[in-house]
């Protein structure tokens, strides 16, 4: 267990540019993720944060700029080699099998690190059998980190929506990444909800020392929990810096939080 | 084990370290403690547990903890925490557990009032209210928490983990291996074992001092009276602080020697129940009341065929059950074939998903069970018993012998037990198993124990002509109506409370010329209800300001008045006007004690004016209330209220 202590730059992002035809999701963008903080992105609506978040996990491919992750260039990140390079995500409408239980789900996330070939998994018994249980041992640990262990068995389609959310974030740190992506995490939560998933957030950061990228809406939980947050505003970046820098920063101001604050 | 055969048959197993030695060299591998963790049940067998008890001992009187210390014990059904209780008791100092769901100010209170140095609790979320309340409680020296998740950025030296404590604990032991035989060997069966605060339905909570002999005694009867033995199997998921869980989980499974099991989490008994199938089971009737509400509210939503056969076979089974299960003999011979038929088909599905399959004894106590809720269980095959008690006694004074249940008495005086009735009608109860003492308040124990030893409990009774003792009320809550018929507003309240639809009602009548109810309404159930009939709600207060559920609640209401006509005793008491509150009554808000019962003073004076306006007349009654959430924060809360007449019924000269 790596403690909290903010390291080196590990995600480095340089001169994004994303269009869809004509029009230009992201421009000139650039950022970077130090290991091991809470970075988070924010914005209006059609900003461009899905969008950023789709570019550093490979399902976007940005037509300029550059992804350097721990220093290795990824311009051409697919989704598959993302995975591999240790990114896991959660997103903003939940992507769960909803006919499964919960343990499944969250055993889909192990998917990746299991070496058992379709012969082998078929057969079952054998290496098979033993790395299940290897699995489940650590996918049971995740289970208990966000105490869930009441609804191992159910099927994640008749969970109320906090709980779907939080299993899709179990799903995700069942790859144990070292980067984990989330897309508006609290969406749609009452307050008590969103409390929950911070914590969750804080102590996942905390506990494993994963790097945290996130997108937020609502300020009041990005500015509680997050170490820097970059601001996005129509494909551009207007600001960037701790939470006290980025609320002070005039151009925010007037693009997101209005004119009051 | 350093203690051996010889030295053990010397001394007497009167105290309950001595207890869990002798189960350790004589059954040491039998289980004595079961949890589930990461979705697998761990085991720890009596030797086990021994050498750990007596490694967080080791590590507590590193510490600094002696004899004649008191050590706080605030969580959830842990092994450990159970363990630290024993491990106190070991070094001859006083466990008192807490509830683990109290507020930070009410720990502030009973730490001070304790005077208590050490704590040992669960996990970062007690700790934080600790640290909230340090400053407080001056005598609080050490933390020690049993989850280390999420404390690794704690810096203060007074707080610890327990697990370094036993490390610390084990090498301890080792290097003086007599250090803790000797320790027990001072201990007495006159030593204080257990303190417990009582709920505080009357007042500020009170520190109730038990010894190991009177526990011990206590624990002996009822483990005596049931033929309990080593083999049981129970479920340990009540408030640590109850005296009931305390007697079962505590010290009947180290009398008996049986094992106990301590669930994954809050919200998986149910899962847990199923899965141990405990053959000794006890809850308080809100958990009885709650479980079948479930039950109930999956049959409404099963298909129709399966609804018809729950319905007939349930019939069957109030007609004749409970007579089955006491082996009466003017049963007929075709409904026992249906009985057994419905045994196949319901009843035994029904007990496996309640987790009641191996159940040879259950227990309810805490509160007045309703005769209904009582006679579902029995009629279903399981073995429902009553008992009646309280703190001060170990919560057994009386039980309900096999064979000889009524349904609305408490049983008989357990063995070694006096019970007498005062002329006022007040139980009072004379044995070996009352407590010792109020921690440090002489004046309230002389008031409570008379000068011939008598406790008195505080309960109205008496006894039926069969001498089995009938609960009423608390004695200061029976009241008389204006014309002078007498009100028990708990009787009312339970009948209401049966209706799957209503949670909880509280009944108003003392000096008054009619009785009016608040109702608290069961958002489960009713939420249920509303959705099959495509009602949209928001939440508690729009769900019970709906029309069609004061309709509803009504209608339940009726029928408790059409129940109570049919006996004269309490015929005059039918509830004449009633409103569905806007907000559930809750324990944040000093409503209801942490054991659930309902605070019939502070409620009466809080809403004043709901009452007012029930008592003249009114329709409707605007109210805002101030309400505390969980983390402390609080907000407020209005509705407009409806207030309802009910139909009441004359009195009727009761048949047969």
């Amino acid at each position: 267990m790596s403690g909290r202590k903010i390291g080196e730059v590990i995600l480095d992002l340089k001169n994004i540019t994303l269009r869809f035809g004509g029009v230009t999701a992201l421009e000139d963008i650039s950022f970077d993720v130090r290991e091991h903080e809470v970075r988070a992105i924010i914005g209006p609506n059609g900003a461009g944060k899905s969008s950023m978040l789709n570019v550093i996990n490979g399902v976007y491919r940005p037509q300029e700029g550059d992804i350097i992750l721990r220093g290795e260039h990824h311009a051409n990140m697919d989704s598959y080699g993302a995975a591999k390079a240790g990114l896991a995500r959660t997103f903003q409408n939940i992507a769960l099998f909803k006919g499964m239980s919960v343990l499944d789900n969250i055993m889909t996330g192990r998917n990746l690190k299991m070496k058992a070939n379709l012969l082998q998994q078929a057969v079952w018994f054998g290496p098979a059998q033993r790395e299940e249980l290897e699995h489940r041992e650590k996918v049971e640990e995740i289970i208990d980190f966000l105490e869930i262990q009441h609804i191992r068995k159910t099927p994640v389609g008749r969970l109320p929506y906090g709980l779907q959310k939080r299993v899709d974030l179990a799903r995700a740190l069942a790859m144990e990444p070292q980067i984990l992506l989330l897309d508006e995490p609290m969406a749609g939560m009452n307050v008590e909800e969103k409390q929950d998933m911070s914590r969750f957030i804080l102590d996942v950061n905390d506990q494993f020392g994963t790097t945290v990228v996130l997108i937020e809406h609502d300020m009041g939980v990005v500015m509680d929990i997050s170490d820097r947050v970059v601001v996005l505003d129509y494909g551009k970046k207007i600001g960037d810096g701790t939470p006290d820098e980025v609320r002070a920063n005039p151009d925010v101001i007037s693009a997101y939080l209005g004119a009051s604050h | 084990m350093a203690v051996t055969h010889t030295e053990r048959a010397a001394t007497p197993l009167d105290t309950f370290p001595r207890l869990l030695l002798n189960h350790a060299a004589t059954r040491g591998d039998r289980p004595a403690t079961r949890e589930k963790y990461l979705g697998i049940w761990q085991t720890w067998n009596w030797s086990q547990v021994a050498g750990e008890v007596r490694a967080i001992a080791s590590g507590l009187a590193e510490l600094g903890f002696k004899r004649g210390d008191n050590l706080a014990i605030i969580g959830d059904n842990r092994p450990r925490l159970y363990w630290s209780m024993c491990a106190a008791q070991m070094l001859g100092g006083v466990p008192v557990p807490m509830y683990q769901d109290a507020v930070a100010a009410e720990m502030a209170f009973v730490l001070t009032d304790g005077e208590i140095r050490f704590a040992i609790v669960e996990d970062q979320e007690q700790v934080d209210k600790l640290l909230e309340i340090k400053d407080q409680c001056p005598s609080l020296q050490h933390i020690l928490y049993d989850d280390p998740r999420g404390m690794r950025h704690y810096t203060q030296t007074y707080l610890q983990g327990l697990d370094e404590v036993v490390a610390m604990g084990r090498i301890h032991d080792k290097n003086q291996p007599d250090f803790i035989p000797s320790e027990v060997a001072l201990g007495s069966a006159e030593d204080v074992a257990v303190m417990l605060y009582t709920s505080g339905t009357t007042g500020k909570p009170k520190g109730v001092c038990l010894t190991h002999g009177t526990f011990i005694a206590a624990a002996t009867s009822g483990v005596d009276f049931d033929h309990l033995t080593e083999q049981e199997d129970i479920l340990s998921y009540l408030p640590m602080a109850w005296v009931g869980d305390h007697l079962f989980s505590y010290a009947q499974a180290l009398v008996a020697g049986f094992t106990i099991n301590c669930p994954e989490s809050g919200d998986t008994v149910m899962t847990d129940l199923r899965e141990i199938g405990p053959t000794y089971y006890f809850a308080p009737p809100r958990v009885f009341e709650n479980l079948l509400t479930t039950v109930m509210i999956r049959m409404e939503d099963a298909g129709a065929l399966k609804r018809n056969m729950f319905h007939y076979f349930m019939a069957v089974a109030k007609r004749c059950g409970s007579d089955i299960l006491d082996a009466k003999p003017n049963v007929s011979t075709a409904d026992r074939l249906l009985y057994a038929l419905g045994n196949v088909l319901i009843y035994g599905p029904l007990r496996n998903v309640l987790g009641m399959s191996r159940i040879r004894v259950a227990y309810t106590a805490g509160a007045a069970i309703g005769p209904d809720l009582f006679r579902f269980y029995r009629s279903i095959g399981v073995n429902l018993k009553q008992l009646y008690g309280a703190t001060e006694t170990c919560a057994a004074v009386c039980l309900q012998p096999d064979r000889e249940i009524k349904f609305d008495s408490v049983g008989k005086p357990a063995p070694g037990v006096e019970v007498k009735i005062a002329d006022n009608g007040e139980v009072l109860v004379r044995g070996k198993l009352l407590l010792k003492e109020y921690y440090r308040r002489p004046k309230d124990t002389a008031e409570a124990i008379d000068a011939e030893g008598w406790f008195h409990t505080g309960d109205a009774g008496f006894f039926d002509d069969d001498g089995h003792l009938k609960i009423i009320d608390r004695a200061k809550d029976v009241g008389k109506l204006a014309d002078g018929a007498i009100f028990a507003p708990n009787y009312i309240e339970n009948k209401l409370k049966f209706f799957q639809y209503i949670k909880e009602a509280v009944c108003f009548g003392h000096d008054r010329d009619m009785v009016c109810a608040f109702i608290n309404i069961d958002v489960g159930a009713v939420g249920n209800w509303a959705e099959r009939r495509g009602l949209p709600y928001s939440g508690y207060t729009d769900l019970a300001a709906k029309s069609e559920v004061l309709e509803l609640i009504r209608e339940c209401v009726e029928q408790v008045n059409a129940d109570l006509s049919h006996d004269v005793m309490v015929a005059e008491t039918q509830v004449h006007r009633f409103l569905i509150l806007h907000k559930e009554l809750d324990p944040d808000d000093d409503e209801l004690t942490r054991t659930r019962k309902v605070r019939r003073g502070f409620v009466a004076e809080k809403y004043q004016v709901l009452i007012d306006a029930l008592y003249t007349g009114k329709t409707s009654q605007f109210i805002e209330t101030q309400v505390k959430f969980e983390d402390g924060r609080s907000g407020m809360v209005s509705a407009d209220l409806a207030i309802c007449e009910v139909k009441t019924f004359p009195v009727m000269k009761k048949a047969a």
